[in-house]
């Protein structure tokens, strides 16, 4: 049961916290929006990937289980 | 839109090939003006088969429609009886939706076939309902397109006045922009939101318009299932290759003597279907396959081209909704795709950030390839990089279309491209263009407007 981080585009609002709390997977384009890299999370970064998520003033940065995704 | 009527019909009576007996199907007798009747429909096309569905189990009719293996015709080619069983097993009381919203410029054919023949597409609706068990029909119609809204509405009041237990069925305008067609935009439209696509999941299949499972179909895709219904799988594979079987309708324009909507086979040459238009009317510089989402064959390639996924593949292309539109020679490549891209940046539904700003980025920087303002090196390269940035970041597909019909022009048009970095504007880069775009496009940014009186004149006549 791995995990990945992945971005709500329309409800990113470009705030760059995730960025901050999870550069492991997450860097910003020229514009501030999030880059995702999708690969699984190995389950050190999966609490770091919370807590970005739960940081990000919009809810835009999901963390989801593997088994989940379509 | 008359235009695409009258060479449709002309399509109907006189087929692509004498050796096919079997077209047209789905533009057969189409009516030279307004929609054909129900009694008409009826006389023509026979009584709709009834499918027996016990409750709780999916219609028969799924596994005919997967037996001809019918996909989308809305543009993204999916297997329509895999969407149908999606819908028929989600949980709750199904929905179904006709998807005549056609936001794409360059095409016609299902306003043309809602206008001309809506019966054919409402049996394909009704038959389609049974088979997922849904009880309500929602027939959307792009609100610019009177004639097939008429001809919608006047269709739906025949059927209720002759009804027999058929599912309800509403007609709703939807607004003419390019992404309202995108099923999640037409779901989120039909649920009181703006006409704008929605962030998945859920996807309409599990939890569309009122939360209901709901398939959304092209009005065309509906239509082939209304024949296949009446006529059987193998009948439809009549047509067509074993991978992409039947029949397509397909809209071309450009300097052809008649443009308009054809029904071909499915795999036929390009170089038939613009014979079966009575040819070019100029030399042709190019082929965009698929509209304002897909791809530029340049001209040279275009006389070996064959409409099928296999063909196209190679090319980088798809047939998407049906979409060939023809550049001549009188036009410069490098102004129409400035044009068009900054309409497509323009037709974002601003909400995601990569597509709002990648859009405008991209259609800024092929300004300035057009008027010259900068050398050809550095802005390929920013090209290729904003283009990265751009791909898979937007909730829907808008953003890549796009960028794939930019990168696409400039392979495609590669010299002209240089030559405009190079040397500035041509003389065949005066607007108004030949790209069919909505008329409120910009054709360059600030400060281009006021000489463009005057180099009009000078404009090669068409």
């Amino acid at each position: 049961m791995s995990h990945r981080v992945r971005v709500n585009p329309i409800a990113c609002e470009a705030h760059g916290m995730c960025a901050e709390l999870l550069p492991e997977r997450i860097t910003l384009d020229e514009w501030g929006y999030p880059i995702v890299d999708e690969q699984p999370l190995p389950p050190a970064l999966v609490d770091h990937a919370r807590r970005a998520a739960q940081a990000c003033p919009t809810f835009a940065l999901l963390v989801e289980r593997e088994d989940k995704r379509r | 839109m008359s235009a695409a009527q009258s060479t449709a019909a002309q399509n109907a009576q006189d087929p692509l090939d004498a050796d096919v007996p079997a077209l047209p199907r789905l533009l057969a007798d189409i009516p030279e003006e307004g929609p054909m009747s129900l009694r008409e429909h009826l006389e023509l096309r026979g009584e709709l088969p009834r499918f027996e569905r016990r409750r709780r189990e999916e219609g028969p009719l799924i596994a005919t429609i997967e037996r001809a293996g019918l996909t989308g015709r809305g543009g993204a080619g999916f297997p329509t009886a895999a969407k149908m069983r999606a819908v028929a097993h989600a949980r709750g009381r199904a929905i179904v939706v006709v998807n005549i919203a056609e936001g794409e410029p360059a095409s016609m054919k299902d306003r043309t076939l809602a206008q001309a023949l809506p019966h054919v597409v409402l049996d394909g609706a009704e038959l389609a309902a049974e088979a997922v068990g849904a009880d309500e029909v929602i027939v959307c119609v792009c609100e610019s397109a009177s004639a097939s809204v008429g001809g919608v509405a006047a269709a739906l009041e025949e059927r209720a006045a002759r009804s027999r237990s058929r599912p309800r069925a509403q007609l709703v305008t939807v607004p003419a922009t390019y992404v309202a067609g995108q099923e999640s935009a037409l779901v989120n439209f039909l649920d009181g939101g703006p006409a704008f696509p929605t962030f998945a999941p859920p996807r309409p299949f599990e939890a569309g318009v009122r939360r209901r499972p709901t398939l959304v179909s092209n009005a065309e895709t509906l239509a082939h299932l209304a024949l296949i219904a009446r006529h059987g799988s193998a009948w439809f594979r009549e047509l067509g290759t074993p991978s992409e079987p039947g029949s397509a309708l397909v809209t071309l324009s450009g300097p052809v003597t008649r443009p308009g909507v054809y029904e071909i086979e499915c795999g036929a040459s390009l170089r038939s279907l613009i014979e079966a238009a009575g040819g070019t009317t100029a030399r042709i510089r190019g082929a965009l396959i698929g509209g304002y989402a897909g791809t530029w064959i340049a001209g040279e390639l275009v006389g070996g081209i064959a409409l099928s996924r296999e063909h196209l593949a190679p090319h980088g292309a798809t047939l998407g909704a049906g979409v060939v539109l023809l550049l001549s020679e009188h036009a410069c490549p490098v102004a129409e795709t400035a044009r068009a891209a900054r309409w497509l940046a323009e037709e974002s539904s601003r909400q995601c950030g990569p597509c709002v700003h990648g859009l405008d980025a991209i259609a800024s920087t092929i300004e300035q390839i057009a008027v010259g303002e900068t050398g050809q090196r550095r802005v390929l390269a920013d090209l290729g990089s904003v283009a990265s940035l751009v791909r898979r970041r937007g909730a829907c597909g808008h953003p890549d279309g796009a960028v794939g019909f930019v990168l696409s022009a400039v392979e495609a048009f590669a010299s002209d491209f240089t030559d405009h970095a190079r040397h500035g504007r041509c003389d065949a880069c005066l607007p108004p263009g030949e790209l069919p775009l909505p008329e409120h496009v910009r054709v360059y940014r600030a400060g281009e407007r006021e000489d463009l009186g005057v180099r009009r004149l000078a404009r090669p006549r068409r």
